[in-house]
């Protein structure tokens, strides 16, 4: 017996004497693939709209590019496509390109190693600051380098049900929204005369990305565009962020929004009157709500044309286990070109995240009145703050929102002051 | 003094060869899934290890205890440590007596005998996903469960109430595995000898006596792989919480190790951290099945 368990620590020692060989790597792809041409694959996401966009697309391409062919496909299901995109890093199966990449996970694909710079193609910086312009500065990585190409936004607004609202004796066309104390009375109205169950119902769920839905958009309106990182230091401990979190603790604590997981829509299903969504919702809500939309509210109320909120962008990464990087970024310029932008304005209703948009597609909104205000609103978005630690950041600020905000349990200022405590830490590691 | 050649290569691979050809599928199978990932993760655990693209050049300095002395000193991690005892407290003995009762009352049935087994056995093989659905409408404060339980319903509801968000994850579990628990005592309620309950009868036993001094008896290998097995299952929770009260809610209060492995070691690129907890769950269960195994298994 002793024999044996001595032969099975002997094998695992073997084994763990091998793990040496396991870390890290060497060798670097380096310039040669950032000019090889050839065959690429990309992914993209799975809704149906960017589907339909995406295979136009590549078809477009492939018409004109028979020799550089592109192979596209929808990004593998996982818990989520960052989960997946992280692991294809790891295992150096991911695809040149991903149209579906979070802001919040490119610092992380980054320190993996698993992103090209696109400042190392010759044109790259001054493609994206010629496309973006001075918002892409929120996209650049402390090195100063672009390692995603912003790509297009969905800015989060205040989606409204008419119905409900003159159901509730409220004006539907001029709904009192702007200010908390405007915000608050119209969602107590909706609620006491008994128009919906909830007057508006963000997740109420600990994921950190929850926390861009609900406390960011308010955050970047009431702080006229800061991000919840500035200078390496936490900024949602200043009074804007206790405001906002005092704001949604009143809503919470009046039951004016829902604390349980709603299984489904609730803005669809009519279970609340309001929602906080960007213009991705415009298609889904068509024919079931008659719907309006208005900035997300601020402690005295801003002209909407000075409103911030959040971008909820998606944008593109390059990875470097493809080979053919030259390819890539020109398939990377070409579906981020105005013509390919426009196509997926008109097919998503999603902003490209284009300095003038408004003006580069006029006819496109002045068909489509309803995203006009989204195409005006993604002027003006704020993203997450950038680096390896985003993820970590968010989940610091969401457990404390779910604590103090949701839950009720503690101070407001006290809890987001523990959290930028956290966050101040996060930012100033590597 | 040298040993013979053929007594060396007696002692090193015994006296019939031969086995180690006929186990050598099952021997690789072991050390790629189960050892070579464990010795892995025991190697990531003293270092800041994260994972990198083939061929990147990244640093992932050694770190010795430092990832233990944070996750003992982490209340999150600490919690969900609690959690997952508060878990197996309830699950495991309701796991063992319930589907021990069940399968007995099964093996009697004679009328629908199928149906009913199968019937026990579709949540264990439905999706998650949907099952959690159908509980998520029964425990929500508009539930079933609520609307029968009146004035008595907890408040805050079931789970988001930061007492009864566990247990209601602990008794889902319970009715969602329960299925394969009792198939393994069905196969072992067939090995107990008639002639004993015949004996029994014979000597005046009643039925609950019978069962207790023959069916529990008789079924006690059966007792101990479930011990295990539901032991070793719920140590690893991760859908419940995940789906069921949304990662861990409320504030942390159903949050499992392995829901934060996930969270560190995925979502916030920290998988030396992760690998730590995993090392603390591997030995914590491993602890649990020793004693569970020296005080249920016997001596046979």
């Amino acid at each position: 017996m002793r024999r044996r368990t001595l032969k099975s620590f002997a094998l695992l020692a073997a084994l763990g004497l091998s793990l040496g060989g396991c870390s890290g790597g060497d060798g670097d792809k380096g310039s040669d693939a950032v000019t090889a041409r050839g065959p690429i694959t990309i992914w993209y996401s799975n809704n149906e709209a960017e589907v339909e966009w995406g295979k136009a697309m590549v078809s477009s391409w492939n018409a004109a590019h028979p020799d550089e062919e592109v192979t596209a496909q929808e990004i593998p299901a996982g818990k989520s496509s960052e989960e997946v995109i992280g692991a294809a890093i790891t295992a150096g199966t991911a695809p040149c390109l991903v149209f579906n990449t979070a802001p919040a996970a490119v610092g992380q694909f980054q320190r993996q190693g698993g992103l090209v710079n696109l400042t190392s193609f010759g044109d790259g910086e001054a493609y994206i600051s010629a496309r973006t312009g001075a918002a892409a500065d929120q996209y650049k990585a402390a090195d100063g380098g672009f390692y995603q190409l912003p790509w297009k936004a969905n800015p989060v607004m205040i989606f409204y049900n008419k119905d409900l609202f003159k159901k509730a004796g409220l004006d539907p066309e001029k709904p009192k929204l702007a200010t908390y104390d405007e915000f608050l009375s119209t969602a107590k109205t909706l609620k006491r005369t008994g128009a919906a169950p909830y007057a508006i119902y963000p997740s109420p769920t600990s994921e950190f990305f929850q926390t861009q839905f609900d406390f960011i958009p308010l955050f970047s309106a009431a702080s006229g565009g800061q991000q919840i990182v500035a200078e390496g230091k936490a900024t949602i401990a200043d009074q804007a962020g206790i405001d906002v979190g005092e704001f949604w603790k009143s809503i919470y604590s009046a039951g004016l929004a829902g604390k349980e997981r709603y299984q489904g829509d609730s803005f669809a299903d009519k279970k609340a009157a309001m929602a906080i969504v960007g213009p991705w919702a415009v298609s889904v809500y068509k024919g079931k709500v008659n719907w309006g939309a208005v900035p997300v509210p601020t402690k005295n109320g801003v002209p909407a044309a000075e409103t911030y909120t959040f971008s909820d962008a998606k944008n593109v990464g390059l990875f470097t286990a493809c080979k053919n990087q030259g390819t890539a970024w020109e398939v990377l310029k070409f579906a981020t070109g105005p013509e390919q932008d426009g196509e997926l304005l008109a097919k998503t209703g999603q902003m490209p995240l284009r300095e003038n948009l408004q003006s580069e597609y006029p006819d496109y909104f002045a068909k489509n009145p309803a995203y006009k205000q989204f195409g005006d609103q993604a002027s003006r978005t704020v993203e997450v703050p950038g680096g390896p630690h985003t993820v970590e950041m968010l989940q610091t600020l969401r457990d404390a929102y779910t604590k103090a905000v949701i839950t009720g349990d503690g101070d407001v200022t006290e809890a987001l002051k523990g959290a930028a405590e956290k966050i101040n830490e996060l930012a100033a590691q590597k | 003094m040298s040993l013979l050649p053929r007594s060396r290569a007696i002692l090193i691979l015994g006296r019939h060869p031969l086995g180690w050809l006929f186990s050598a599928p099952y021997l690789v199978f072991v050390l790629a899934i189960f050892a070579y990932p464990l010795v892995f993760a025991g190697y990531m655990s003293f270092h800041d290890y994260f994972f990198a693209a083939p061929g990147a050049q990244v640093e992932r300095p050694f770190v010795g205890l430092a990832n233990y002395v944070q996750l003992f000193s982490d209340p999150a991690v600490r919690r969900s440590f609690v959690n997952v005892a508060i878990f197996l407290v309830i699950n495991v003995p309701l796991t063992v007596v319930i589907s021990l009762l069940l399968a007995t009352l099964l093996n009697q049935v004679t009328r629908f005998r199928t149906a009913l087994r199968v019937a026990y056995y579709v949540p264990y093989v439905s999706a998650s996903v949907a099952v959690v659905a159908v509980w998520l409408f029964l425990f929500s404060g508009t539930g079933l469960v609520n609307n029968v339980l009146g004035p008595l319903a907890p408040e805050p509801t079931w789970l988001i109430n930061p007492h009864w968000a566990m247990p209601s994850i602990a008794l889902f579990v319970t009715w969602k595995q329960m299925g394969v628990y009792i198939l393994l005592y069905l196969a072992a309620l067939q090995n107990v000898p008639r002639e004993l309950y015949e004996s029994a009868a014979t000597d005046g036993a009643s039925r609950i006596r019978s069962f207790w001094n023959v069916t529990v008896p008789g079924v006690r290998p059966a007792t101990v792989l479930v011990l295990l097995l539901s032991t070793v299952v719920g140590s690893n929770l991760f859908t419940e919480p995940y789906l069921l009260t949304g990662g861990g809610g409320p504030n942390g209060a159903s949050s499992s190790p392995v829901l934060i492995m996930y969270q560190q070691g995925i979502e916030q690129g920290k998988p030396g951290y992760a690998a730590a907890i995993g090392i603390v769950l591997v030995i914590g269960t491993l602890v649990i099945a020793a004693l569970q195994n020296r005080f249920a298994g016997g001596k046979d």
